[in-house]
């Protein structure tokens, strides 16, 4: 009896033992999983929404291309409602399916959440870790003050976004007014924009300094009065949604002829929104537009573009996605590993060459990507048009890696 | 002076806006005692109708057009189930109209898309009127102006010249004696939120290539015509007009007057130095707060004057 007894469990053992061992080799074999996370659902869905089918657009080419240590990348996505509460347990979710990646663009409060746990996860878990790519949340102090080594932050932080939008004010421009919404991402734009005007254009004035409270301004014809009164030649603002395009449709209905200079213009609806009155006076400061391609004579890339117009109905604005993924596969073959140890380690410091032909580098001392910038304007006569208004976006600055190298204050603790 | 004038016309513009949405709420809300949520999802709905049929046949006909779909999926909405929850009580009809917000958002997303649709000013108004210190007065300003105009006359004369405006208004007073009477009071609801449904579908024709047409803008502009109608009073179209032009005035002018509590204060001869308590919130610049304005005078109104300015009955 006893015997039968010990013959059962030795039988159990060796199942259970062959069972997690082929699923181990089976996870090896498989799909590289990346968990992304942004709100699929509510007010701010479009977001999610377009970024998800850019995402998939660009791993089905990096997959064609090989993948990263001979497999493929698949795309898990999870609803988090603008929530940081649902971001951790889309976290949760990854690190229960051993996924090496969690992947989360918009909201620096939700991507301070998730630095602080993607942390306390990785103490903890030393054979279960998990990087996070940050793929848009753009607080400064996500890189520096609240820096951590498992977080990777593949786009321009305010700050140089900020300074990416002086440098690209004309020489003869010398009156600026500065609207932004009252809340921490408007206040940061305000406070930096403010500190580079200062650092690099002494000579232009501030002439008009506005919060507004976000989201509740539908009539925004008074803040037109004012800064037409205020003799500005340009507004500077880090306005997004209606807070923009309201901003800017009451200013071309009043004939306030001024340049726009926003952040936000050339993501989803803006041109739609914005028209074809914002003709040659609204500007965007940008990672990508689709007419770079065409001025820069990257065909390839214009072909690759071109490839999404024709089968998705908005425009391709994700560069900076294509370079995560290209970095992605290049630190994990570096490493010749997915565990996030070891890729982590190869992605610090790797610089790569991205789809428009730029030296693009994965700063080492606080992880935030150094690439090139543009501020573009909103015009008609270029070869694609945004969301088929006839107009569209054309250069009119470049700002190379090297010009918005920003010094940070970033501590770095690294695993021993 | 010239930015005063040029403020009062703003003002003026954006609270004849209100106004339009307002008047059909506080019918609805009068009447049934319906805080009706979905109110703006009309509003809403009447620029996406308007988008659609201008895309077909024109601007002008989608302004006869849109607003009768509204008026019409208003009318099914109270009969078939308006009328039902009703039996239970208000606060069943409030959740209803709650829960149906969101399905018509959740709609419009799925029939229009998530993105902001290209609804345009017709061209014939897009284009200055006249110019006033250096300032375009648009021509679309000017014809939502008379709009409204038009309107708030159409809505007056219905009310006062009118059999069923007269039954409409006795209703808003004094309902139980309209059915005592022998009136038909279901069928006077039907109308009533026909009638604001196709007020808030007109709103939404003007106000949604005048501002922008997307799936948040019902969410958006809810709570501010709510102030409105409860500021202005219940039962009374006089003060829902009266307090949508004081709202529109409020905020612009809040927008322009760069002062804070700290300069009234200097003039009472109070210094605010940053030792002052409260210094903080004592030195917020007016416009950064404009936007507020209106919640903080709801919640004035209710405490001293609850029926709101002109009300008729309480709330």
């Amino acid at each position: 009896m006893l015997l039968y007894k010990r013959l059962i469990c030795l039988l159990l053992a060796g199942v259970l033992a062959l069972w997690t061992g082929t699923g181990s080799v089976m996870a090896q074999q498989g799909a590289i999983k990346i968990m992304y996370t942004d709100p699929l659902s509510g007010p701010f869905a479009q977001v999610g929404d377009q970024n998800l089918q850019q995402f998939k657009y660009i791993i089905d080419y990096i997959n064609g291309r090989g993948g990263a240590v001979g497999r493929k990348f698949e795309l898990v996505s999870f609803d988090n409602k603008s929530q940081p509460s649902e971001a951790l347990l889309a976290l949760k979710s990854a690190t229960d399916q051993n996924m090496p990646v969690i992947m989360h663009c918009s909201g620096s409060n939700i991507a301070a959440a998730l630095i602080e746990g993607v942390d306390k996860h990785n103490e903890r878990n030393p054979n279960n870790r998990i990087v996070y790519i940050n793929c848009g949340a753009v607080a400064t102090e996500l890189t520096n003050e609240k820096c951590s080594y498992w977080h990777f932050r593949m786009d321009a932080h305010v700050g140089m976004k900020a300074e990416t939008m002086v440098r690209a004010l004309p020489k003869d421009l010398t009156k600026v007014y500065l609207l932004n919404q009252d809340y921490l991402f408007g206040q940061s734009v305000q406070h930096d924009v403010k500190a580079f005007l200062a650092k690099l254009r002494p000579d232009v004035k501030v002439v008009g300094d506005e919060l507004i409270p976000l989201g509740k301004v539908k009539d925004f014809s008074p803040y037109v009065t004012k800064i037409k009164a205020s003799g500005a030649q340009a507004l500077l603002t880090g306005n997004w949604g209606p807070d923009m395009t309201l901003l800017i449709k009451s200013g071309m209905e009043s004939g306030l002829d001024i340049r726009y200079y926003t952040m936000y213009a050339h993501l989803g609806g803006g041109a739609t929104a914005i028209g074809p009155a914002g003709n040659g006076k609204v500007r965007s400061v940008m990672a990508f537009h689709e007419n770079i391609a065409v001025e820069t004579g990257k065909t390839d890339t214009e072909g690759w573009t071109k490839q999404f117009r024709s089968t998705h109905d908005f425009d391709f604005y994700a560069a900076g996605f294509r370079t995560i993924f290209e970095f992605l596969q290049a630190a994990m073959n570096k490493a010749g590993s997915t565990d996030p140890a070891k890729f982590a380690a190869a992605l610090e410091g790797l610089t790569i060459t991205d789809m428009l032909g730029h030296q693009v580098t994965m700063r080492k001392a606080d992880h935030q990507i150094l690439s090139e910038y543009f501020v573009g304007v909103f015009t008609k006569g270029v070869k694609y048009d945004s969301e088929k208004t006839g107009l569209g976006w054309k250069t009119e600055t470049t700002v190379l890696p090297k010009d918005v190298d920003q010094p940070n204050t970033c501590n770095m603790k690294r695993p021993s | 002076m010239e930015v005063v004038l040029v403020s009062l016309l703003n003002g003026l513009v954006y609270g004849m806006l209100l106004f339009m949405l307002a008047s059909g709420l506080t019918l609805i809300f009068s009447m049934m005692g319906v805080l009706n949520f979905a109110h703006a999802s009309m509003y809403m709905l009447g620029a996406y109708f308007a988008y659609s049929v201008s895309r077909l046949i024109g601007f002008w006909p989608a302004l006869v057009i849109a607003p009768i779909l509204c008026g019409a999926l208003g009318a099914l909405i109270e009969m078939y189930a308006l009328r039902r929850v009703h039996r239970n009580g208000h606060i069943a009809e409030l959740l209803f109209t709650v829960g149906l917000a969101f399905i018509i958002e959740k709609g419009v997303q799925m029939a229009w898309g998530l993105l902001p649709v290209p609804y345009r000013v017709p061209p014939v108004l897009d284009r200055a009127l006249f110019h006033i210190y250096g300032s375009n007065f648009h021509a679309y300003r000017g014809f939502m102006l008379l709009i409204s105009v038009l309107m708030f006359v159409a809505i007056w004369l219905l009310l006062t010249r009118t059999r069923i405006g007269l039954v409409i208004q006795a209703a808003l007073t004094h309902p139980e004696m309209v059915g005592a009477l022998g009136h038909n009071v279901p069928r006077v609801f039907t109308i009533v939120f026909a009638g604001g449904s196709v007020l808030a579908g007109l709103a939404g024709v003007i106000g949604g290539n005048y501002l922008v047409t997307e799936p948040s803008m019902a969410a958006t502009m809810g709570p501010i015509v709510f102030v409105v109608v409860v500021f202005g009073g219940l039962g009374s179209l006089a003060g829902c007009f009266v307090a949508s032009l004081i709202m529109g005035l409020v905020q612009t002018f809040a927008v322009v007057l760069e002062v804070s509590f700290a300069d009234l204060l200097a003039h009472l001869g109070i210094q605010v130095t940053s030792s002052t308590p409260l210094a903080e919130v004592l030195t917020i610049p007016l416009p950064r707060v404009g936007a507020l304005l209106p919640y903080l005078m709801l919640i004035l109104v209710l405490l001293i004057k609850p029926r709101g300015l002109m009300g008729t009955r309480d709330t």
